[in-house]
């Protein structure tokens, strides 16, 4: 591919976050809490046509290397995503994500009676290693993480 | 014996029999306990009503040696200026040896206890989880027949009844059958029925108690609660349907045993009180020896 087809020009240093399920590049944005309120420079492209994949989403975030905790919550809503940590333009570690135990203070409990919706001091917590996704508290399961974004 | 009483999800069976082995030796011989736990004091902090639950953990103390401080009402208490509950647990544990919490917000229990180093037992948690209620009831099935090899049929609220959770969780440890009653839309909730899936456990669910009534050991029936229902009308056809009577129990078998958490409405007639089906009040008797076990066990580790 040559410069010229690039949607989106390369970042000197960052994290590119490759491979995200078509359509899902702003909720990958929101899960981890990128908002365009601090100061990094943020590009997305979305429905990016791939040889390999089809269509997907690509994010690149300059100037912030996203550590694996923060991109392993990503599995939720796109397991097959790739990490590539860019350092003076060149790919310096790739690694994919792997879905972790538990996610805190990701979601929020569908539960309107969940103690975690109530004004005390905790971050919800939610168990996501079983095929269901379930509130470690309240124990309501959740279908559509993508619903329930914090 | 483990700190903190939650859930009867994560209970063992082993664990669910010592104190079930211990309330039975305390029932037989209960001035052998008398002052087991003296100097040890619990903290009640109740923020729904509750007249069983507290009075019989107070007992419970009290018989073992012990005291109880209790919150009182919540509108005398912090609760009432905003405090949070993360706070009162954390000052409360500093004045008790452990801590038994009813609250109205489900989790509040298993966030309670993270705040905290004494044990926390959990006496209600919204429609969570009802543990000691289920240790209980346990204890009052094995004395009337056994925990294996019954056709055990749970009738009533399913999705807000939180002693129904706790129960069915629980009787997944032995090798007896559920069936659960109730109408549509107040079924067991997905997540409880996930676990009971998960865990081996075949669900038989019934709109009509006469498709499963004479193949049952136990019958165990719960509140259908007014405000479930949109309006009185709704509320007056469906719980009409779930009330006991001796013309109900016209085909049961004479050994069926009948339980309720309490308190009752109407679900289950007076005239059934004096028959022998009725276990209900020595139920909410054995609370007492089984929280007795319960509190000696957890306060010795």
């Amino acid at each position: 591919m040559t410069d010229k087809e690039l949607h989106i020009s390369k970042i000197e240093n960052g994290t590119v976050i490759d491979h995200i399920k078509a359509g899902q590049c702003l909720n990958v944005l929101a899960l981890l809490g990128i908002d365009g309120s601090d100061e990094e420079s943020v590009s997305v492209v979305m429905n990016f046509s791939s040889s390999t994949v089809g269509s997907k989403d690509i994010v690149k975030v300059q100037n912030r290397e996203l550590n694996q905790d923060e991109l392993d919550v990503l599995s939720l809503i796109s397991p097959n995503v790739t990490i590539n940590i860019i350092s003076n333009y060149e790919v310096s570690l790739k690694h994919r994500v792997q879905r972790p135990e538990y996610v805190v203070g990701v979601l929020n409990c569908p539960n309107r009676n969940c103690i975690t919706n109530a004004k005390e001091p905790i971050e919800s917590k939610f168990n996501v290693k079983d095929e269901v996704i379930s509130c470690e508290y309240c124990g309501t399961h959740i279908e559509d993480v993508t619903q329930h974004l914090l | 014996m483990r700190e903190c009483l939650i859930t009867t999800k994560g209970l063992s069976r082993e664990e669910i029999v010592e104190v079930l082995d211990h309330a039975e030796e305390i029932e037989k011989n209960p001035t052998a306990h008398y002052g087991s736990q003296s100097g040890k004091i619990i903290g009640l902090l109740f923020y729904e009503p509750s007249t069983r639950t507290r009075m019989s953990f107070e007992a419970a103390i009290k018989r073992l040696g012990g005291d109880s401080i209790s919150m009182g009402p919540v509108e005398n208490s912090s609760v009432a200026k905003g405090e949070t509950l993360a706070d009162t647990v954390r000052v409360v544990a500093g004045y008790v040896d452990a801590i038994v919490l009813r609250h109205p917000k489900e989790g509040a229990a298993k966030m309670a206890s993270g705040f905290i180093d004494v044990p926390l037992i959990n006496a209600g948690d919204g429609a969570g989880q009802h543990p000691t209620q289920t240790l209980l009831d346990l204890y009052t099935i094995r004395k009337s027949a056994k925990l294996d090899g019954l056709n055990i049929g749970v009738m009533g609220d399913l999705k807000y009844g939180r002693t129904v959770h706790s129960l069915a969780h629980a009787i997944t440890k032995f090798d007896s059958q559920l069936n659960f009653i109730s109408p549509k839309g107040l079924q067991l909730p997905d997540n409880v029925k996930y676990d009971l899936e998960k865990s081996g456990t075949e669900i038989y669910e019934y709109t009509e108690l006469d498709d499963i009534l004479s193949t049952l050991d136990i019958l165990y029936v719960t509140r259908i609660q007014r405000e479930r229902f949109p309006d009185e009308e709704e509320y007056r056809k469906v719980s009409g349907q779930y009330r006991i009577n001796k013309k109900t129990l016209e085909n049961a078998p004479k050994h069926l045993k009948i339980m309720h958490p309490l308190p009752r409405m109407e679900e289950i007639s007076p005239e059934i009180d004096e028959t022998k089906h009725a276990i209900y009040i020595e139920q909410a008797h054995n609370g007492v020896a089984v929280r007795m076990a319960l509190l000696d066990l957890m306060l010795k580790s």
